[in-house]
């Protein structure tokens, strides 16, 4: 028997989510004929418009990477027993530090400026995790109440600071463009594909040898399953605690910084969607592993991407690919729904 | 008397596990019998069987000598059957008589006849001679009390027969006299009782017959004047366990820890801790007794750092560690088996291996460079630590949830000596642990003891103190009360527990 790590904490079975998938797409084809569309037709124009061609499957990964990044950022908390709501103001912090430091620094050579940029992302990203991290570690403040309050601060801040001392001239709430220096490499074009996507991936593979094969990572574990053994057996809690916010923060930073860097080249007002909050329903249904993040951000990449396609080419609004979403969202959180009713296993 | 309850040739299997291999079992009329048998062997399956929880493979259930076939706990109640559960199954919110009667009301034509009710109840109360208030709310009950609702709930839908899956695991000393007692009341007023249970004392104490199973086995049923503890030990077993161990050496002179004038501050809803002094010598187990409650959980926590004093000092071996870590305390050799080990000893979730490392994960050569896991040694030293500990897991990644508390018990030992270990603080370290497992531990303290290290064992159960300790302390509201040595009478550690002065009791 191989000594295998991964199976912690729970044995990887998708089984019950890829039915959750399947259950969730069949509901969206009864809406979709109820509302008096062709589902088979919806359907197929989604999926030519996520993985039919090159550039679907530029279009999907792009908008895989910004919540890959969230959701492993939130994932880092959550495993150590720290339910971080305020992925989004970190990814918006670091987007912001980067955009200024890609348009403000010049006279760099490209590989310096986009390390430099991104790790700025990153440490402001770390910034704003540290400061609910320490609120809940020595004042005991709830952290789902500051993480979320810290996200609205960012939002504002940001939009502030973009509408006003660094708007670029124009009629758009924008930033000054980064420098030529700062872009990423786009590394399917014509698509939007940026290295920020390799990056991520390069960060899921990180984030599971931490978690996984490094002391700290087993630390950070035993805090979040049992903080009472782990005080017991000498592990300093707060310290992990912290540590699990500031690394959430670097990375939920590093993604905003990617965003920015690779996609839209400036900090854009209200360019996120929501990447942050996307982000912790990717981490739920990738089942908290980094692995299942992955393949979760690229089913949600799908149906952004998909769902463009399908409303331009079958008028169903976009709405349906983000019901399909929710859908999944709420199957895959019901596992024991899936395995008792449709499995008819009870041996969980 | 004739049989009330036969079963003939029970078998009950489930994938992979024989539950009840052609289990014969007869119960007579008017009678307590008791149902031995260790952790898995059957006797929760069987009485579930009985109770119509499970359909049985094969075999008959005979009641009155009629074979009846019991599909449900509804049909059991039909034919006068009735179950008390380990786990008690009350809405905390409702008032006692409202649990009692939950499912079968007295109504009138809207709401529940409450008067009606209690007037039935009291008399059902006094028949049982069981004294309960049931106007009281359920949920601020003692769980003794909580299960006294569970009995009367079995009686008031009429229960002939009454089921007793391990009803003495949940309640104090205290309670199990009481409980003991009902039963008593119960025989008087012609009902049948079957009392699972694997401490032998209990079943010595009230049963009239016993019937012991082992591994899914009926090994047979005997009256109980004709059964030794020993004998019923090893038909639980399937070999002879002991029962007195030798106390080995002597307690050497050098002292290993000692507290001075230790003081506790009781927030949080602790017990405050004073005037404690007390030493530990090289090879000596102090036991530290006293009912449950009385500042032993605070007392353990102390001693290995996890809370600190208002007052007074620690030394360990002559160095003063009142204000160090647990980190710093589990390098310098003290361990810790604490009372309750899913919410202090294991993580559920994490596999044995991680179990078995956790407070050495960040050392060599657990960790190698910085820190990144030494996997090879990892699994050479859970795999060695399996074996060492006869740890009984499918391998060291299953989930330690999964395994049974004696095997879980035996994770928490095996990880804690791993280490440097010159003290150990053992809390209630064979709590709900079988007779093997049980004895199992009991040495490991005793062979620890003789290799000269210094145990602290702190337990609930008065004769595992007296069988394994060099001198005993007792505990009562955060006090020493005084000192015993283990062969005093068992009168005199009670008036102790109870609160009396050392003075007092020796005069």
């Amino acid at each position: 028997m191989r000594f295998s790590l991964k199976k912690s904490p729970s044995r990887f079975s998708i089984l019950p989510e890829i039915i959750a998938i399947l259950l969730a797409f069949f509901i969206g084809a009864l809406i979709l004929l109820f509302s008096g569309y062709s589902p088979l037709v919806a359907f197929s124009a989604l999926f030519r418009g996520a993985f039919g061609s090159r550039n679907a499957w530029g279009q999907t990964l792009t908008q895989a990477t910004p919540i890959l990044f969230t959701a492993l950022a939130f994932l880092l908390t959550f495993r150590a027993g720290i339910f971080n709501i305020g992925v989004e103001g970190q990814f918006l912090m670091g987007a912001m530090a980067s955009a200024l430091a890609g348009a403000y620094f010049s006279g760099l050579p490209a590989p310096l400026h986009i390390t430099l940029s991104l790790l700025l992302g990153g440490a402001m990203g770390a910034l704003w995790g540290l400061i609910p991290a320490l609120l809940k570690v020595y004042l005991g403040a709830h952290e789902v109440i500051t993480t979320m309050m810290m996200s609205y601060i960012a939002s504002y801040l940001t939009s502030y600071l973009v509408n006003y001392p660094f708007k670029a001239p124009g009629w758009v709430a924008q930033t000054e463009p980064v420098a030529k220096t700062a872009l990423l490499p786009k590394i399917l074009p014509p698509t939007q594909l940026s290295l920020s996507f390799i990056i991520s991936l390069f960060l899921a593979l990180l984030v599971s040898f931490f978690l996984f094969h490094t002391y700290l990572g087993f630390q950070i574990r035993a805090v979040g399953l049992n903080p009472e053994v782990a005080e017991n057996r000498g592990i300093a809690i707060k310290n992990r605690q912290i540590l699990a916010f500031l690394l959430s923060g670097l990375i939920a930073g590093i993604g905003g910084g990617g965003e920015i860097l690779g996609v839209h080249g400036r900090f854009v007002d209200g360019f996120s969607p929501g990447y942050g909050w996307d982000g912790i329903a990717v981490s739920l249904v990738g089942k908290l592993h980094p692995g299942g993040c992955v393949l979760a951000s690229i089913l949600f990449g799908m149906l952004r991407a998909g769902g463009m396609t399908m409303t331009r080419v079958t008028k169903v609004p976009l709405d349906l690919s983000l019901i399909i979403q929710a859908l999944v969202i709420i199957l895959v959180s019901a596992p024991y729904f899936i395995r008792a009713v449709i499995l008819r296993r009870r041996d969980f | 008397m004739p049989e009330i309850l036969q079963t003939i040739g029970l078998t009950k299997s489930f994938p992979g596990v024989l539950a009840n291999d052609h289990i014969d079992l007869e119960i007579r009329e008017g009678e307590i019998h008791g149902l031995l048998g260790e952790n898995g062997a059957g006797k929760s399956v069987l009485m579930s069987t009985i109770y119509g929880l499970y359909r049985p493979d094969e075999g008959k259930i005979l009641i009155r000598g009629k074979e009846v076939v019991i599909d449900s706990p509804h049909t059991a109640i039909r034919y006068g059957i009735g179950m008390v559960h380990q786990n008690l199954t009350l809405v905390p919110s409702f008032r006692v008589w409202e649990n009692i009667v939950l499912g079968k009301e007295i109504k009138k034509t809207l709401s529940l006849d409450e008067k009606e009710t209690l007037r039935k109840l009291e008399e059902l109360l006094t028949v049982a001679n069981l004294e309960i208030d049931l106007r009281a709310k359920t949920g601020e009950l003692s769980l003794g009390s909580q299960q006294r609702i569970e009995i009367l709930k079995i009686l008031y839908r009429g229960a002939e027969i009454l089921i007793f899956d391990e009803p003495t695991t949940i309640l104090t000393p205290q309670e199990v006299d009481q409980l003991i007692n009902t039963f008593r009341s119960l025989k008087k007023e012609g009902k049948t009782i079957i009392f699972i249970s694997h401490k032998l004392k209990e079943i010595f104490a009230v049963c009239d017959r016993v019937t012991v199973l082992r591994k899914g086995r009926k090994v047979g049923t005997l009256p109980i004047e004709e059964a030794t503890p020993e004998d019923l030990a090893e038909m639980m077993v399937g070999r002879k366990v002991l029962f007195s161990f030798p106390r080995g050496r002597k307690p050497g002179e050098e002292i290993i820890l000692k507290l001075e004038n230790i003081a506790t501050s009781g927030e949080k809803r602790k017990i405050a801790l004073q005037d404690l002094n007390f030493a530990l010598h090289t090879g000596e187990i102090l036991g530290i007794a006293g009912v449950e409650g009385n500042g032993q959980k605070e007392l353990a926590e102390l001693m290995v750092g996890l809370i600190k004093p208002r007052k007074g000092r620690i030394f360990f071996r002559g160095e003063d560690i009142t204000f160090l870590s647990p980190k710093e305390r589990i390098k310098r050799g003290i361990a810790h088996i604490p009372e309750d080990r899913l919410r202090r000893g294991v993580i559920g979730d994490f596999t044995v291996w991680e179990n078995l490392i956790i407070g050495f994960e960040d050392q060599p050569p657990f960790v190698k460079g910085r820190f990144t896991f030494n996997h090879s040694f990892l699994k050479q030293f859970s795999s060695q630590k399996i074996k060492e500990f006869e740890i009984d897991a499918p391998g060291e990644d299953t989930l330690v949830k999964n395994l049974s508390g004696g095997n879980q018990q035996k994770v928490v030992l095996a990880r804690e000596l791993s280490g440097n270990v010159v003290l150990l603080v053992a809390s209630q370290p064979t709590r709900g642990l079988d007779i093997a497992a049980t004895e199992y531990l009991r040495n490991k303290l005793l062979e620890i003891k003789n290799q000269g290290k210094g145990v602290i064992l702190i337990s609930a159960d008065l004769d595992e103190i007296r069988s394994l300790s060099d001198r005993v302390l007792v505990l009562y509201e955060g006090r020493i009360m005084g000192e015993l040595s283990p062969e005093s009478d068992e009168y005199q550690f009670g008036l102790l527990m109870g609160g009396k002065s050392i003075d007092e009791v020796l005069t």
